[in-house]
């Protein structure tokens, strides 16, 4: 007696104690950690229920690692939480979604009855999760009271010690949980609650496992060892081959579950203050698995060990085994521990279903109806907020009736994997939703049906069968007597287990109608448009905020109203004014833009729900013309052309530049061009001046003066044909220079003798050189290496060369110079003469075809008209160069270099 | 007998200005280059100089200013040029020129003007 009452006085002080915990964090919300991704990923450990602190033992006990599945599949699911959960939050937050059927109605065109029915959908499959927390919490307290516990269905419910933890839970969790009307705002101090109970039952559960392990055996080896007698150590520590099967599709199970659990979504989604949380979420939350689970085995064994003999129930393991050693303090720490793992999930789940219920059944309604909604008028803000508590109520209620009345006969785990098949049904509409744009409502609904169907089919109606509701050979015999439709075997698959049976067929069914009716059913355009904004969320996000735009006008006093009746008048009020200041609106104004209706519509959403907040909305809104999504979409799309069609002519543009800049500098080229061949024609022409001078000159002379002697005529005459031989000269050059610049000179070449070719040049001018009394003198390097050359053109260039020395060299004493060598692989020919040099500053001039600066009026050197120009393009042509050096004060050099043969092999070698 | 200074550098032409100078009854002068015409033209101080414009080193222009700076010579000058552009005609009477004639040119023409110049 004296320890049922100390137990009971901890219970409640341990409730008052999260009490304090949420109200401090309430008033200390601004406090960094309390924000951080830690609180967070503890608050996700929500997952952990009373199921996992005396369960898991329980079931390791009797069925070995199958229990480790409920954590494998979350763990294996972390790395993805970044695609799915962060996808899943950042569409919650854009369309104030809070819960589960508040998702899955607003990716599919928000049918009111899709919402009622995923609520009812959960809360079947919760509620018994719910009464198991309850059986629990009462079984704990039993065995620390020392009480009998079997027989708690014969007792009168104001006798039974369970109704009181149940009351005192709904009580807890209403003034707790749902004080606050408006479900999109964040509840720190429930979170931070939840992270504290967390903790707590982890610290609790490593507390016996400690005292298992280290305590009573000596280490984990100890442990291990000892159990090795025991006549199942093999199959409890080994998964058996026959299991794989179970195992993928258990873990599969748990790591759906964890997405859509209502609970979860509610810690996950709801209460996600910053996506990047994820990131550490990803290994914090895997590495509580791990801690949670570590000693699961060890106790499991340990308490066969030590109960060995005794019939006591393996989910009690972790509580009748301190006690056994008379260690009450861990005890009642472990009792307190299964009491926060249990109070956390019911406070989470009774809140998040609350909210459900109300926006999706409740609200919806009443507000349609108007003999019902009359009576509220102005109310309608309690008429949420009591409908939630209410709701928590009579959910404990019923929990406490399924657990006094039905759970007694079933283990926590299997109830616990009933209801994870429930919420994995969610799975093709969920994540179809956000991954698949086709998927539709009527394949989304007629699949959720299907899938319930056969999961209440397979799995409810054996649990409700063994209690006398239904025959309960109908299990086995199935409908008309057919085996093969009977719940026990349905389909066949025998050789899975019951659980994984009624997954694989509900979720396959599901799956497949969802995925047909998708297929072959027509999508509202509103459907087209969620799907889109669904998918595409990331690309979306940030370009608009709600889903709707409201066409229609409305008066700004009447949104008012309609926001006061939920928010009350002074939040309202207040509301409206930071989002008039923030978006710079007129507060005088009378009409609200569409701005302003979004904005109403997204904040009744958080109270009532999405679908009760856009009928709300339009009871208001004159016209009650939305404008259709599609038409939204259009304009995204257009802006989206716009900007794209933007950046094209930028590129574009740019090209055009690029364009206009290369054409800029042809351009530049072609004038420079045009100047050269400017240039050129007035030095070509002004170099044919001289000649035709003379000769019109003369001929005048000669024509005009019948008086002149015979050796005067015949001297003018003279004169006359050598000029029209220079003019003749003059005409070929240029022909011979335009044909090289054009690319046309062709070069026929063959191997050649540099000092061959010397002196067949020589040949040609030796007599011109020897009447102007000029000393020659030649030195031929014998055995150079052979050219590959066209001697033609190389006698022209050495011609030139020579002629020009001839001209330039000492009028007096003329002497020239022809030498011939070799160079590193380079044959060369040096002309020297001893005339005056060429001017420093026209070495490289001299070469250029007729150069002359523009104003120019000083005659350049002589005869450098175009052969220099010519020779040097026709080295070129050869490979080679040719260039003036002066001989100090002896006259000029000129040299060319070709490359020998010798020097062609070996670059072709290396090139090769 | 007037005396008339030929600039030029080249030979042909300077052979054909000669004999048309001598036939017409003046006492001829010959320079090659620009440096050389200025020697003649302080020495000789001849009363008409038919002077080229591109020769090496000292070119027409600058012998017509140097002339035309003294005035204690009174020298006509009539530029021969193979320079035709206007500008370079223009440039030629900036300097002073008294008249400005392109070559190829009429030897009847110049023999005239020439002539009148020498009054």
């Amino acid at each position: 007696m004296e320890i049922k009452w100390l137990v009971i006085i901890l219970s409640f002080i341990y409730l008052v104690l999260l009490f304090l915990i949420a109200a401090w964090a309430e008033k200390n919300a601004e406090k960094r950690w309390l924000k951080s991704p830690y609180i967070y990923a503890l608050s996700l450990a929500v997952y952990c229920t009373a199921w996992t602190f005396y369960g898991s033992v329980g079931r390791a006990s009797n069925q070995g690692l199958d229990f480790l599945t409920t954590y494998v599949g979350p763990i294996l699911l972390a790395p993805v939480f970044w695609i799915i959960l962060r996808k899943v939050i950042r569409i919650s937050k854009i369309h104030r979604i809070t819960n589960l059927a508040d998702f899955i109605t607003s990716r599919y065109g928000k049918r009111a009855s899709l919402g009622a029915f995923v609520t009812i959908f959960c809360l079947l499959g919760v509620l018994p999760y719910i009464s198991i927390q309850i059986k629990a919490i009462s079984n704990s307290f039993a065995i620390l009271a020392n009480e009998q516990m079997a027989h708690s269905t014969s007792l009168w419910f104001f006798e039974d010690t369970a109704f009181y933890i149940t009351i005192a839970l709904a009580v807890f969790t209403i003034i707790f949980g749902v004080r606050n009307i408006d479900a999109n705002q964040k509840n720190i101090g429930l979170i931070t609650t939840i992270a504290f109970e967390s903790t707590f039952k982890l610290v609790a559960f490593l507390a016996v496992g400690i005292f298992v392990t280290y305590g009573i055996f000596d280490g984990f080896e100890d442990v291990f060892t000892a159990a090795a007698s025991l006549p199942d150590y093999e199959r409890l520590t080994v998964i058996n081959k026959n299991e794989y099967g179970d195992w993928m599709w258990l873990n599969m199970l748990s790591a759906l579950a964890f997405l859509f659990l209502p609970r979860q979504f509610h810690v996950a989604v709801k209460e996600n203050r910053d996506e990047s949380h994820l990131r550490k979420t990803m290994w914090l939350f895997p590495l509580y698995l791990l801690f949670i689970n570590v000693f699961v085995l060890p106790i499991a064994l340990g308490g066969k060990m030590i109960f060995a003999g005794q019939s006591i129930d393996a989910d009690t393991y972790v509580l009748a085994i301190p006690l056994a050693y008379d260690q009450h303090f861990l005890a009642i720490i472990i009792y307190l521990g299964g009491f926060s793992a249990a109070t956390s999930m019911i406070i989470v789940s009774t809140s998040a279903l609350s909210i459900m219920i109300s926006n999706h059944i409740i609200t919806p309604t009443i507000i349609k109806s108007r003999r019902l909604s009359k009576p509220f008028e102005g109310k309608l803000n309690l008429v949420v907020l009591r409908g939630r508590q209410s709701m928590i109520l009579l959910m404990l209620l019923l929990a406490y009736l399924y657990f006094k009345y039905v759970g007694e006969q079933f283990s926590l785990v299997s109830i616990g994997l009933i209801s994870f098949v429930a919420v994995a049904q969610f799975t093709p509409a969920i994540l179809g939703g956000i991954f698949w744009k086709a998927g539709n409502g009527k394949g989304a609904f007629s699949g959720l049906i299907v899938g319930f169907i056969i999961w209440f089919y397979t799995l409810v109606i054996p649990t409700v069968a063994n209690t006398g509701v239904i025959p309960p050979d109908f299990v086995v015999k199935g409908i008309f007597g057919f085996q093969w439709l009977s719940p026990q075997d349905f389909l066949g698959l025998s050789s899975m287990s019951y659980i994984v049976r009624g997954l694989f067929w509900s979720l396959m069914f599901n799956l497949f109608t969802y995925l047909i009716v998708s297929v072959t059913t027509k999508r509202s355009s509103q459907e087209i448009n969620q799907a889109e904004i669904f998918v595409d969320i990331f690309k979306y996000s940030s370009s608009y905020e709600s889903s709707v735009v409201w066409k229609g006008k409305a008066f700004l006093a009447d949104i008012k109203n309609l926001l006061a009746q939920f928010l009350g008048i002074e939040r309202t009020e207040r509301a409206f004014k930071r989002f008039m200041y923030r978006n710079d609106i007129n507060e005088e104004l009378l009409e609200a833009d569409y701005r302003t209706v979004n904005y109403a519509e997204n904040l009744l959403s958080g109270v009532v729900g999405s679908t009760s907040a856009r009928v709300l909305i339009s009871s208001v809104v004159k016209e009650e013309k939305a404008v259709d999504i599609s038409e939204v979409f259009s304009i995204l799309r257009e802006s989206q052309q716009y900007i794209s069609d933007n950046k094209e002519l930028t590129i574009k543009s740019r090209q055009l530049q690029e364009a206009t800049e290369k054409l800029k500098e042809a351009n530049e080229k072609l004038r420079q061009l045009d100047q050269l061949k400017d240039e050129f024609i007035s030095t070509v022409t002004h170099e044919m001046r001289t000649p035709i001078t003379s000769i019109r000159a003369l001929s005048e002379i000669l024509h005009d003066n019948n008086d002149l002697d015979q050796e005067e005529r015949s001297q003018f005459l003279s004169i006359i044909v050598e000029e029209t031989e220079r003019m003749e000269r003059l005409i070929n050059q240029v022909l011979d220079l335009e044909k090289m610049e054009s690319g046309q000179l062709e070069l026929p070449l063959s191997t050649l003798q540099l000092n061959d070719v010397v002196r067949e040049s020589l040949n040609s001018i030796e007599q011109l050189i020897l009447g102007r009394k000029i000393i020659l003198k030649t030195e031929l390097q014998p055995e150079l290496p052979a050219i590959k050359g066209n001697k033609d053109r190389l006698i022209q260039v050495i011609l030139n060369l020579v002629s020009n020395a001839i001209k330039f060299c000492d009028q007096e004493a003329g002497e020239i110079t022809i030498l011939t060598n070799e160079d590193s692989g380079l044959v060369e020919l040096t002309v020297m003469d001893n005339g005056s040099g060429v001017p420093e500053e026209s070495k490289e001039l001299i070469f250029q075809a007729f150069y002359q600066d523009k104003n120019q009026t000083l005659k350049k050197q002589e005869g450098s008209g175009l052969g220099l120009t010519i020779c040097q393009k026709i080295i070129e042509k050869h490979g080679g160069k040719i260039w003036v050096k002066n001989n100090g004060s002896n006259g000029a050099v000129f040299t060319f270099s070709i490359p020998g043969i010798m020097q062609l092999n070996e670059e072709s070698i290396n090139s090769g | 007998m007037k005396k008339v200074l030929i600039v030029d550098d080249e030979p042909n032409i300077i052979m054909s200005l000669e004999f048309l100078m001598k036939k017409s009854g003046y006492e001829v002068f010959i320079a090659r280059d620009g440096a050389e015409a200025l020697v003649i033209v302080d020495q000789e101080e001849p009363d008409i100089v038919v002077l080229d414009i591109m020769m090496p080193q000292v070119d027409g222009y600058e012998v017509c200013s140097y002339i035309k700076n003294k005035k204690q010579l009174g020298a006509k000058v009539i530029f021969l040029s193979a320079k035709g552009k206007e500008k370079d005609v223009l440039k030629g009477y900036e300097s002073g020129a008294d008249f400005y004639m392109t070559k190829p040119f009429s030897t009847k023409k110049l023999v005239d003007k020439v002539n009148q110049l020498a009054g």
